[in-house]
């Protein structure tokens, strides 16, 4: 059985704000509720009575399940509330969207914003536990747990003298700042690689190496994100074409056979196959894409729980 | 205000009986343009500065006490916003005048990006007359550039100056189009009138909410590169060179636009700067807590900058420090970072955190501060202030450098609150602010006391 020990956000903003003492508590109540997930009753009773509100301003469909899901495994009820159904489009801020929610009793918010930054003010705003589901390219925290989580069970609890290499659109991708954080927290090296428009230099102040010679990120590599190409949120000017993309840094078997044998090849999804990589990569035995995807449940359910306890204690017996 | 101004006085000098008489004594009395920092004595006459009083003048003054103060020429803003006409929810002409007399200044340039824009001479005669009736420091309107400020077609400059502008302007937009930036110069030259202009090329700066480099990569806020200051700093002094007009570049935040400045001004290229209290004491580390009120247009910059910019007041690259004044109200501004409007109010926080930045922190000594906020900003725009010469305007400040207080948006005469300095402790505070030899401000707005 796991301890709650030292954990006392009300919220999970950011993973640059969390301890590796604190990301520790996460995994182990992710590892215990991962044994769950193989019981026919799945649903845990620990937040039961308990309300959840998904507030998503921006479109998403895995994360939003994700979280729906994990809600309802903790017994608790989870409330759907997307940027055209809310009152955002009649003129409402988002001030006052909040404290409408809060108004109705809701236990718990997660949410989605296009705007970086907005579950760090939601979180002054409320006192009910703010769930960062992605805020712009800021940060997608309960992403990086998820992958962290899933190189952890393959590699034990530190990553030292690891190398993960992200690869892609890194200047429009809260995924990959998350992962910044987290990864370098355990003990990783992370190296960036990608064109230059998508890459700047800037990023080496976060501790990272950048890279933009795609064979020598990944001759060493033991674990290699891919990062879909957002080509929705990009102005045109940041790189010629994706059939450009794809031929100067998609993943295909030629690049692929670079990488040590059993590296681990990620990606948070949706996957543009053919661009980012190469449909067959995508289904390898190197692939864990899926293991990611069940791996978010547990992850966003230690998240709800904690942050949940952290505002309204609830006893350890009823948590598993 | 000016018309109002001399009409109160007119005639008030014939008789010494109706005169109104201001001596300021005690003071430190610092006027840069005429060299002067000693202790001794202001004194004013019917709204103008004079040099002594007779004794009859003497005991029929009006006496302040300044000692331990010092007294210094009304400070001088050539870059606020009013909001007047058409965002009064924001700001107006009578609530910005008293921010501007409770920071000590006595004379602000407003900027012409109102509700409908400041485009025509009818807009500025209804601007004036609002000064007239409501302004309690002077006020001289700006024009803009182009029609709508849209960057398309060129305002009525001629008719604009004739109604009374000091500069025209399409501040908060640049100019983005070369060729009607290129024929504003030139047509605004043959009127002897400034061309100020918000140097940001817009392609470069489109998403841009912060400044770009390290820290809006780690926020993931839209990072707004010095290029797109620099390029315009760049196309600004090429016109300049080439037509003769005079461009004055506002609020300047990027160190290579400063050195570019730094070298046209070698060239004796007719081009004058300013800088403003944030960008000189603020950088973009502060909006790592994504509070709305470190947002503005420019965006704060870094540390290399900030330097960069207190060099160039220093060494005269700069020739001014300007507030860019810019009310927002708390609901406009209370929303996620990227929506927030760009801006942060400025008057009455402008004192305290210059003498912080420049002579707490030992760049320059306080005489120099004060031409940077009087005399330096007047000749900018060749107006009629920022000194204590005999027979001036009698515009004076009276401030305290070491009075300590701390910025509470309650006690603010701006209609807005939108300041990153709200809660902190300042020090440096104005005592009193006199226009014409009235006092406007003593601690609490003229208006109220009424």
């Amino acid at each position: 059985m796991t301890s709650t020990g030292t954990w006392t956000h009300k919220d999970f903003i950011s993973i640059e704000d969390i301890t590796r003492d604190e990301l520790e508590i996460l995994f182990k109540l992710a590892s215990s509720f991962k044994q769950t997930l193989g019981r026919s009753q799945k649903k845990l009773p620990s937040l039961r009575g308990k309300t959840l509100v998904n507030l998503f301003m921006e479109p998403s469909t895995r994360t939003r399940v994700s979280f729906e899901i994990a809600a309802s495994r903790l017994s608790a009820d989870s409330i759907f509330i997307s940027a055209s159904a809310s009152s955002l489009v009649k003129g409402e801020t988002l001030r006052d969207t909040a404290r409408n929610i809060v108004a109705l009793n809701a236990d718990l918010l997660v949410m989605r914003h296009s705007a970086p930054g907005s579950s760090l003010y939601l979180s002054k705003i409320i006192d009910i536990p703010v769930i960062n589901a992605g805020d712009g390219a800021h940060a997608h925290p309960t992403q990086a747990l998820l992958d962290c989580f899933t190189l952890r069970e393959r590699w034990g609890s530190d990553f030292s003298g690891k190398k993960v290499t992200i690869l892609g659109d890194i200047l429009f991708s809260r995924v990959a700042r998350s992962n910044i954080w987290a990864l370098q927290k355990l003990g990783a090296k992370v190296t960036l690689v990608g064109p230059s428009t998508l890459v700047p230099e800037y990023f080496s102040a976060m501790g990272v190496e950048v890279s933009h010679d795609l064979k020598r990120a990944l001759v060493d590599t033991d674990a290699l994100m891919l990062l879909r190409i957002q080509h929705e949120r990009q102005t045109s000017t940041h790189f010629p074409s994706l059939r450009e993309y794809t031929s100067m840094f998609g993943l295909n078997a030629m690049r692929a056979s670079w990488l040590k044998p059993g590296t681990i090849i990620m990606h948070p999804g949706p996957i543009n196959r053919g661009v980012e990589i190469d449909s067959k990569l995508a289904d390898s035995d190197h692939s864990v894409i899926l293991e990611q995807v069940t791996n978010g449940i547990i992850c966003r359910m230690a998240v709800l729980y904690l942050c949940a306890s952290a505002v309204n204690p609830v006893s350890r017996e009823e948590v598993i | 205000m000016r018309e109002r101004r001399e009409s109160r006085f007119q005639g008030g000098g014939n008789l010494v009986a109706m005169s109104k008489v201001l001596w300021i004594s005690g003071g430190r009395v610092i006027d840069p343009a005429n060299n002067r920092d000693e202790s001794g004595d202001v004194f004013a006459v019917d709204g103008r500065v004079v040099s002594s009083l007779s004794e009859e003048q003497k005991s029929a003054a009006r006496r302040i006490d300044a000692g331990g103060l010092v007294v210094c020429p009304g400070f001088v803003d050539i870059h606020v916003h009013l909001r007047e006409p058409g965002q009064t929810h924001k700001e107006n002409i009578a609530s910005g005048t008293r921010a501007a007399a409770a920071g000590g200044f006595t004379t602000v340039v407003c900027m012409p990006n109102t509700e409908p824009p400041a485009d025509n001479a009818g807009t500025i005669q209804f601007i004036k007359d609002a000064i007239a009736r409501d302004a309690v420091v002077n006020v001289y309107p700006t024009g803009c550039i182009t029609v709508g400020r849209q960057g398309e077609r060129l305002a009525p400059t001629g008719s604009l100056k004739r109604a009374g502008v000091v500069a025209i302007t399409d501040d908060g937009d640049c100019v983005q189009n070369n060729e009607i930036m290129r024929r504003a110069v030139e047509y605004a030259k043959m009127f002897d009138i400034c061309v100020m202009d918000h140097c940001q090329d817009a392609a470069l700066t489109e998403g841009s909410v912060m400044n770009e480099g390290a820290n809006s990569i780690r926020f993931g806020l839209g990072g707004w590169p010095n290029s797109a200051e620099d390029i315009i700093v760049s196309r600004n002094v090429i016109l300049s060179s080439y037509s003769g007009a005079h461009i004055h570049l506002q609020h300047i935040t990027s160190a290579y636009a400063v050195d570019i400045i730094r070298r046209a001004k070698q060239r004796g290229i007719r081009i004058t700067a300013e800088a403003s209290p944030h960008h000189i004491s603020l950088t973009d580390d502060l909006l790592k807590t994504y509070d709305v009120n470190y947002k503005m247009n420019p965006p704060l910059r870094t540390e290399e900058d900030r330097q960069a910019l207190i060099s160039g007041l220093l060494d005269g690259t700069l020739d001014c420090i300007a507030t860019d004044h810019a009310p927002h109200t708390d609901y406009e501004k209370d929303r996620e970072f990227d929506y927030a409007p760009f801006g942060i109010i400025g008057l009455e926080t402008a004192l305290a955190v210059c003498l912080q930045t420049l002579v707490v922190a030992g760049k320059c000594d306080l005489p120099f501060l004060v031409s940077l906020l009087t005399n330096k900003p007047a000749k900018v725009l060749k107006l009629d202030a920022g000194t204590l010469s005999p027979g001036a305007m009698a515009d004076i400040t009276i401030f305290d450098p070491e009075r300590e207080w701390t910025a509470n948006p309650d006690d603010y005469q701006s209609r807005s609150v939108n300041s990153p300095w709200n809660g902190q402790q300042l020090r440096g505070k104005v005592a009193q602010t006199i226009v014409a030899g009235e006092i406007v401000w003593s601690g609490e707005s003229a208006s109220k006391m009424a």
